[in-house]
């Protein structure tokens, strides 16, 4: 192997910039108190990560370890942004919480340095270690309130949980490795796909992959971990490493030729079992964190849907361009990250000291004590419902789009009849907010309005929802453009 | 007219730029945003009226369309046009929303800016549903009418509104999914939303649709639009989100948003689906006959008189439906005008209760009693409304079920005759209801120091009871507005039989439409009855 040149530290520079803060973060942390100066920097270091994707040249990088295309640059931007406004978002939340931000801000660029990984993987090896980083990283984060039980709690079983699963991804790869000779995706693609081996270890990183993206049946931790994690580490749950892992098997799935029929069944059983757990499982929470959760449990499974339509328009004889599928995938992703983090960033804010107010009784009467807050939770839930002139409208009428055009009519009407499900539980938290009132006197310590940081990401990802509804074209130039969608075959 | 070349987007989004002004205005100043909301709601109106004169009465097609990109993949067009039907709908819509406004001038008293903006919102969504000419813009304006009407029903109404509101919401939003497969799915066959594009495209013959495709894909916007108007069994959701609504809310539900359902089925479900439609209409029928029947017998044994009024809709639109599903033309025309005298008359019993309600806050039969002593004028608007309602003739409600149980007739007298039952139950529920309420001694004190209906109220109803008295003795005016629209909408049934036995460029059937609606309708009635003969 040749020493890495310029290119190849090119190919790699986001990741290099986010780790660089991240270790720089934490060597400011004895130096500087003031928390702002730190957000301010971290927000700076994962834009800058975002921003220097510009200068990336494409091509495999490291002798084909990484490969740096528009598809990975996507999603390192997609990546780069949800990270930043994370950061932005935690800010009054650490001080609320009375947490340390260095270390804090430090495991998020480190853990989006992990997904950056992840998007830009060609070698399985390279995927693990991105997986890694951004797992590890993770644990620590969801146990970040060491002082409540929820939260170590929820570090303790992501961190089992999540072991057995990178196990089995390992596992996984070894197969793959015993079966081919070579962890490349490329020699993947060539790999003959009628072996077992190669299907068994290829199932084995399906599930761990699934684990990463909580399908179901290997869900069960995410409402646990979303519970307890702090909330904006939540934010950053349901958006990053779920975008960076679809991206990964975006990629391997992409590849994997032939049996196509095989993973086609794989991906139908795992989004119709997805999506009842998700939607399902989310109306009965009263906990409004929980029921977030299992909503993006549910949006997991939408994404599979689209998946599904991907296997099967891939396969040779079917004549279907599987086009469509690849950019709904994408424009989910975008649609529900972007989403997801403003729902949370409210969530968080709204919660108090100590979270305490989460529970869907709290929000009793938002509508008039908050207006922009509940005005804007409003409309992220209809977008998460799939209301039109919302950003997730067009989400889920390109994946229905894509599943029909495969001709996978039952899974599309799996699919809306999982919508109408989702719709009762989010109507539910409106119709709270809106037309019912508090009981009782409110407590001294609610919360009273936004910090004027949440309301900036909040603003932010108001004004993206309602222009991906009104205007997609322009994104949807982008994630139809072929040369994206031809980088991840 | 330099208007009309953007009056439909002006029809549809005025009333968005009044809520903007109103949510510009002070929440406290109460009077300031009721007066503002009306003025605009009027204007409103006036601009609907322009539309008398500028659609053409003679020519089929339509008038005023607009037509701009909007997304470009899939091609999603901003598509607007206007017809003799979707006019007179549009029209009823904005003529009952400034009455809505009046109607709530003493009856809401809480966050009255959020009530005003939420009715003007609504009056967008529900005009941009009748002017729509894409599939997808369309259902686009059918989904976002829902969420101001929950908000109406669920805040503004009386006490098992959140229940009430979920229902609503849940129902509908399950058949508009099935519409949006069955859109995505025509989509995915024809590569465009744009209605007339894929109704040339049915016609030429370049997109033929299997029988159990067609079926299908029927049956996903029929349910839908069964759901809207509602047809037995699909109706329980109404009568709770009725009574439980604000009178303004349950005016507007009754008088406009069912007519959605009906709307779409003359729009979409005959002319895309006609073979399905034709297979399916059987069925259709009998299930329009049970709810005739059912809803007037189960607003007999009701003791709470919103529920009345409420089963008495379900009863008037079975009538509805079976005009569509009879494929007459005579029948279509009389459904189409039972949507516009069901909407002025139910409305207004709506409003009748509603007033009766501020007085007494209940709906309880048993509660009233001898009213028309304290106050004759409500009695008299009362009695007035509820004759219209069961048919008698002269007023609006009369030429409606004569035309449908007329075209009807022609083709199957026995559905006819079921359904003739449903005229008389009517006269039954209204008239022993009214008897029960108005007449007799006044049974509880508190009724008999009940004030007489105030200057508003009267207005409010004068109006009505004007439009009632036109509508019945002026029929022509509006029939023969909609004659041609649904001889087209027949016409494109017929297509599919047409093409193997019309002669290669024969000329369809020519409509007179000069002086008299009903020549008219019964010459259009013939030849379509000898199609049917022929099939």
């Amino acid at each position: 192997m040749t020493p890495p040149g310029t290119q190849d530290i090119l190919r790699v520079l986001p990741e290099l910039a986010w780790c660089g803060a991240g270790v720089l973060l934490m060597l400011l942390q004895p130096f500087v108190k003031n928390r702002q100066a730190l957000t301010f920097i971290a927000m700076l270091s994962a834009a800058a990560g975002t921003l220097v994707t510009f200068k990336a040249a494409f091509g495999e990088g490291f002798g084909g370890l990484v490969q740096c295309d528009i598809f990975s640059l996507f999603f390192h931007w997609l990546i780069g942004l949800v990270a930043f406004l994370v950061i932005l978002a935690s800010d009054s939340y650490l001080e609320r919480e009375n947490l340390d931000a260095a270390e804090f801000y430090a495991l998020i660029l480190f853990a989006t340095a992990g997904m950056g990984v992840l998007a830009s993987a060609q070698e399985l090896l390279t995927a693990f270690i991105g997986l890694e980083m951004s797992s590890i990283s993770s644990y620590i984060l969801a146990g970040y309130r060491r002082d409540s039980i929820k939260s170590s709690e929820s570090a303790v079983k992501y961190f089992l949980l999540g072991s057995f699963a990178t196990a089995f991804f390992l596992y996984g790869i070894a197969l793959i490795y015993g079966a081919t000779g070579s962890t490349n995706l490329r020699t993947l693609a060539t790999a003959d796909p009628s072996s077992n081996l190669v299907r068994l270890g290829l199932s084995l990183i399906l599930v761990g992959l699934g684990f990463k993206v909580a399908a179901a049946p290997f869900q069960v931790w995410t409402p646990d971990v979303y519970e307890g994690a702090p909330t904006p580490v939540t934010a950053l749950f349901s958006a990053g490493p779920k975008a960076a892992t679809f991206a990964l098997l975006l990629r391997i799935f992409a590849t994997v030729h032939a049996a196509t029929d095989f993973w086609f069944w794989a991906f139908w059983i795992l989004a119709v079992l997805t999506m009842f757990a998700g939607n399902l499982g989310a109306l009965v929470q009263s906990n409004i964190k929980r029921l977030l959760a299992y909503s993006s449990i549910a949006h997991a499974g939408y994404i599979l849907v689209a998946m599904a339509a991907i296997t099967t328009a891939k396969n040779s004889d079917s004549g279907l361009d599987p086009g469509a599928a690849y950019a709904a995938v994408l424009f989910y992703l975008l649609t529900y990250s972007l989403v997801s983090v403003g729902a949370f960033t409210i969530v968080s804010d709204l919660g108090g000291q100590g979270e305490r107010y989460l529970d869907t009784d709290d929000f009793a009467g938002l509508g008039t004590r908050q207006p922009f807050a509940a005005a804007a939770l409003s409309i992220f839930l209809l977008s998460l419902l799939g209301l039109p002139v919302t950003a997730g409208f067009f989400g889920k009428l390109y994946i229905f789009t894509a599943a029909v055009k495969s001709k996978l009519i039952w899974l599309a009407i799996l699919m809306a009849i999982n919508s109408v499900i989702g719709a009762y539980y989010y109507l539910r938290i409106i119709v709270v907010m809106y037309m019912r009132e508090y009981k009782g006197n409110l407590p001294a310590d609610a919360p009273a309005s936004l910090s004027p940081t949440a309301a900036m990401v909040v603003i932010v990802a108001v004004l993206a929802t309602l222009y991906l509804g009104l205007a997609p074209n322009h994104i949807l130039g982008i994630v139809l453009d072929p040369n994206l969608i031809l980088s991840a075959r | 007219m330099e208007l009309s070349g953007h009056l439909l987007s002006v029809l549809i989004f005025f009333p968005a730029f009044g809520a903007l002004a109103l949510l510009l205005l002070r929440g406290d100043d109460e009077i300031w945003i009721r007066r503002l909301t009306f003025v605009v709601s009027v204007v409103e109106f006036v601009f609907s009226l322009f539309l008398l004169r500028a659609v053409p009465i003679n020519a089929p097609g339509y008038s005023l369309v607009e037509f701009a990109r909007w997304i470009s993949a899939p091609p999603i067009n901003y598509h607007l046009g206007v017809d003799g039907i979707s006019m007179f709908l549009v029209i009823l819509t904005t003529f009952l929303t400034p009455i809505c406004v009046l109607a709530s001038w003493h009856g809401v008293h809480h966050r009255i800016k959020e009530f005003h903006v939420t009715l003007l919102l609504l009056e967008v969504g529900v005009v941009g549903v009748f002017l729509s000419l894409d599939l997808f813009l369309f259902f686009l304006f059918w989904e976002i009418m829902l969420i101001p009407m929950a908000f109406l029903i669920g805040i503004w109404g009386h006490e098992r509104r959140l229940y009430a509101a979920m229902k609503f919401v849940i129902y509908t939003m399950a058949g508009s999914i099935l519409m949006l497969v069955g859109i995505i799915w025509l989509y995915n066959a024809t590569g465009s939303f744009d209605l007339p594009i894929i109704q040339q495209m049915l016609h030429d013959g370049v997109l033929t649709l299997s029988t159990r495709t067609e079926m299908l894909l029927f049956l996903a916007f029929f349910i839908a639009f069964a759901i809207k108007v509602p047809l037995f069994p699909l109706h329980t959701w109404l009568p709770d989100a009725h009574v439980e609504a604000p009178t303004a809310g349950s005016v507007i539900l009754a008088g406009v948003l069912l007519k959605m359902g009906t709307y779409g089925m003359i729009r979409f479900c005959l002319p895309l689906f006609p073979e399905a439609s034709h297979r399916a209409a059987p069925y259709v029928a009998v299930l329009a006959i049970i709810g005739i029947i059912y809803g007037a017998l189960v607003a007999m044994v009701q003791p709470n008189l919103k529920k009345l009024v409420a089963y008495s809709s379900v009863s008037h639109l079975g009538f509805v439906v079976l005009g569509i599903f009879a494929f007459q033309n005579i029948s279509m025309q009389g459904a189409v005008f039972q949507m516009l005298a069901h909407g002025v008359s139910t409305g207004a019993l709506f409003l009748l209760v509603g007033m009766l309600y501020e007085r007494r806050h209940t709906f309880e039969i048993s509660e009233y009693g001898g009213l028309a002593t304290p106050m004759p004028h409500l009695a008299a608007f009362f009695l007035f409304v509820a004759l219209s309602s069961m048919g008698l003739p002269m007023l609006n409600g009369f030429v409606g079920e004569y035309l449908i149980l007329l075209g009807t007739f022609l083709v199957h007298w026995k559905w006819a005759a079921w359904a003739a039952t449903g005229v008389i139950f009517s006269a039954c529920y209204l008239l022993w209801s009214y008897q029960r309420v108005f007449f007799g001694e006044v049974t509880h004190q508190k009724n008999r120091a009940l004030p007489d209906t105030d200057t508003r109220e009267n207005w409010m109803l004068v109006t009505v009871v004007i439009v009632i008295l036109w509508m019945g003795i002026g029929s022509p005016f509006f029939t023969r507005r909609f004659a041609v629209p649904c001889q087209t909408v027949l016409e494109q049934m017929n297509r599919s039989f047409a093409q193997e036995a019309r002669l290669p460029g024969s000329i369809p059937i020519a409509v007179k439409t000069d002086s008299s609606g009903r020549i008219l309708a019964s010459t259009a009635t013939s030849t379509s009855s000898e199609r049917s003969g022929t099939r």
